[in-house]
């Protein structure tokens, strides 16, 4: 069997210089005529070990981390050269224990299924996954629309993007209006900060995504599909170009699809200009065609009327990349995972404070804990965890003593924070939760579309009180005023996005409601992030004198002679923490 | 202060005048067509960096869209730029993740030593700041975006130095 080299090449990957890497076996091959297969595959989900390296041989696979230009040289020689695995650098495999293989442990991949196992740009290997074969499943079968839109909604699958509504309920609303024109939208616009699985998926697996829509252009009865994509994303962009070329040449998509009596459709990519409120529905039709993205009254809702006012069937990415999957293995099976009301996987981002951020896909019903402490290997550095927020700006922030709160959408809801799209930033004991609460209102305030008075305006108003706290200014029945206006701004909201924008406050009230009275009452942030409310002393009997921070200070604000005990004057100091950082003898104490 | 140095002094940047008819075949290809607006307008700045307002005037006359709704979707969308920008954009990613990673250091940082404001663009035309929303690399957080090459897990210090190293490059 001839050796295979697998580099990953996700857009997190390259930025940590996964390109170099490949470049570099790449180079290697040739100039010392090695034989074996370099090939490359995307996100492989292990962000955190980036760049990553397969090496697969007759004895096995072998997962190896961070390998960067120096340790790929030393990885080839090694292990293909020489025929001797570089055990300590491998970090997953199941030859052995390695540092990271309980990360792959809980997992179960079904969206996910190809993505670090194919090359994205290879239609061929997608199709030797089983890839395309529930289509040709049903044009073979002669599978009814109605059969298809039975087994996804006995499947359970609930709408991926965050919303949540039974997916197969909404194509059996888009199939009943009678239309000779209908569209296929796949939402790709993943507009929350700290949420990028949309991006990964469709870098890793643009196919499945594809053959998603194909099938529900099928069931619904569309002709025309689009896909709406944040421009930011130009890796994913090209991927998809790739694979709709592909797709077309192989009769995928075009006339008479697999020979479907009258079933013609294709895609085409929409790139989205920057608009987070363009993740509504009717936002995201707007802007599709070609006008300001802002959200319009429903019902008439998108099934009856839609882009360019015919029906249309709007989906998330990842909810489309498990269509395929769910009717090749049947409802049942995709059922069996999940819990009662939530079924089958769902793909998260871990990101923030935990060790091992990156891409997993769990059965729902698994607690945040788990998903947490067990696949993301805990907080980084050792620290407390405190919080994780789920959702994004729509979302919320669960604390840790509700970690054992199980992730299916109706727990989660809750909680008062919402599933999302499936981001989950980890907060430890130095994030200042009233800093988050104002970080998601200043991007929902600066993204409200402005139709709305209550959004428009009350989101403002709400950030001011915010800041104001934040600086020392807060006055007593401030809580009270917030939730007030959140009331108010979620009630009379259009859109999700003005329906939602105040949960991150809601929630940081509900659950940290000491830590807005410590910042308003006591002018002090107990997580020592808002600037004005520090104070920076020298404790003398730490102080060496060595003048490193009077040397830095950028105001001057520190005097002192050398070897004597520093002095901060308060008056001066602009609370930049310049000589904390620098002090080598913890000298300098934070309150 | 400290890391202003770097900055060069001001010179008078010279406003060339975009040659428009690079537009001719970008309005060809979407006249008429429905839903056109967005994509003319990316076109437009994917040609001169940003939208120029001769450009929008001549994109209305072709086509026969409204300067208005023009203006209307261009200052709607964050992609747009009225103004044009720098050779190298910076873009600090602002996503949760880098935002608990501290982002705001790296801002703060870069516009002490660029001496600009977010968003701007220095005199000598050579870096514009900004702000992103995400940047999609949350597990390398901070990290910033200079032209297609991405920095990870950067301290202000850091940042600064590879913007000096730019312009240390760009000065030979």
């Amino acid at each position: 069997m001839q050796t295979t080299v697998t580099v990953g090449l996700g857009s997190c990957g390259v930025a940590a210089g996964a390109g170099k890497t490949y470049q570099k076996i790449s180079a290697i091959r040739d100039a010392e005529h090695l034989d074996f297969i370099l090939k490359k595959t995307s996100c492989i989900g292990m962000c955190y070990r980036e760049p990553l390296v397969e090496v697969t041989d007759e004895t096995g696979t072998y997962l190896y981390g961070d390998i960067d230009e120096e340790k790929a040289l030393e990885l080839i020689e090694k292990h293909i050269n020489q025929h001797s695995p570089i055990r300590e650098w491998v970090v997953q495999t199941d030859l052995f224990e390695a540092s990271e293989n309980d990360f792959a442990a809980s997992q179960v991949k079904i969206a996910l299924r190809n993505c670090g196992f194919i090359d994205p740009e290879s239609i061929d290997e997608y199709e030797a996954r089983r890839g395309y074969e529930a289509i040709r499943q049903i044009a073979a079968s002669g599978t009814t629309r109605e059969d298809v839109i039975q087994t996804v909604l006995d499947s359970g699958l609930r709408g991926r993007g965050g919303g949540g509504f039974p997916t197969g309920l909404k194509w059996r609303f888009a199939a009943g209006n009678a239309s000779p024109e209908k569209y296929i939208i796949c939402n790709a616009d993943e507009g929350d900060p700290g949420a990028f699985m949309d991006r990964s998926l469709l870098e890793g697996d643009p196919h499945a995504v594809i053959e998603g829509m194909i099938i529900a252009a099928f069931a619904i009865g569309a002709s025309g599909g689009v896909i709406y994509c944040r421009a930011e994303y130009p890796l994913a962009i090209k991927r998809l170009n790739i694979a709709l070329e592909q797709a077309r040449q192989k009769k995928y998509l075009g006339q008479q699809i697999l020979g479907i009596e009258g079933f013609n459709f294709d895609v085409y990519i929409k790139e989205g200009a920057g608009a987070f409120v363009c993740g509504e529905e009717t936002a995201l039709i707007a802007s599709v065609e070609g006008e300001r993205g802002m959200p319009r009254k429903r019902p008439p809702f998108p099934a009856a009327s839609g882009l360019w006012k015919k029906p249309t069937n709007i989906n998330n990415v990842e909810t489309f990349a498990n269509i395929p999957w769910i009717i090749l293995n049947g409802a049942a099976e995709y059922a069996k995972y999940g819990t009662e009301k939530s079924k089958g996987t769902k793909v998260f981002a871990l990101a923030g404070k935990i060790k091992r951020s990156g891409l997993v896909e769990v059965p729902m019903g698994i607690s945040i804990r788990d998903i947490i402490f067990k696949l993301g290997g805990g907080i980084q550095h050792d620290k407390k965890f405190k919080a994780v927020q789920l959702g994004g700006p729509s979302g919320g922030c669960i604390p840790e003593y509700l970690a054992d709160t199980l992730v299916d959408y109706d727990s989660v809801n809750a909680t008062g924070a919402i599933m999302g799209s499936g981001g989950m930033v980890v907060m430890d004991e130095t994030t200042c939760m009233i800093d988050v609460a104002k970080f998601f209102l200043d991007f929902t305030q600066k993204e409200s579309c402005g139709k709305c008075t209550f959004c428009r305006i009350g989101t403002k108003r709400m950030l001011e009180i915010l800041t104001r706290i934040t600086e020392g200014n807060g006055k007593e029945g401030d809580i009270e005023l917030l939730e007030e206006l959140a009331y108010q701004i979620k009630d009379n909201s259009l859109c999700g996005l003005g329906q939602t924008a105040p949960n991150p406050v809601l929630t940081t009230i509900r659950y940290f409601r000491d830590e807005y009275e410590a910042h308003i009452n006591h002018k002090k942030c107990p997580a020592k992030v808002c600037k004005t409310l520090l104070t920076y002393e020298v404790i003398p009997d730490m102080c060496t004198g060595c003048m490193v921070c009077a040397k830095n200070c950028p105001v001057n604000a520190i005097d002192g002679e050398r070897k004597q005990v520093h002095f901060i004057r308060q008056e001066d100091c602009i609370r930049c923490g310049d000589c904390f950082t620098r002090c080598k003898f913890e000298a300098i104490r934070v309150f | 202060m400290r890391i202003t140095r770097i900055t060069k002094p001001a010179e008078v940047q010279e406003v060339s005048v975009p040659d428009l008819s690079l537009l001719d075949p970008l309005i060809t290809k979407y006249k008429g067509k429905k839903g056109n607006l967005i994509p003319l307008l990316q076109g437009t700045q994917e040609l001169f960096g940003f939208i120029p307002a001769a450009a929008f005037e001549k994109i209305s006359e072709r086509t026969g869209i409204r300067l208005s709704d023009m203006y209307g979707v261009a200052t709607f969308y964050a992609q747009f730029r009225l103004k044009p920008v720098g050779k190298h954009i910076i873009k600090v990613c602002h996503g949760t993740a880098c935002h608990v990673q501290n982002a705001n250091a790296i801002t703060d940082s870069l516009k002490e030593a660029l001496g600009v404001a977010d968003g701007e663009t220095t005199p000598d035309g050579l870096f514009t700041l900004e702000s992103v929303a995400c940047l999609g690399c949350c597990s390398l957080a901070p990290v910033m975006m200079i032209g297609s090459e991405t920095y990870g897990k950067l301290t202000g210090g850091q940042a600064v130095k590879i913007v000096k190293n730019i312009r240390i490059q760009e000065s030979n």
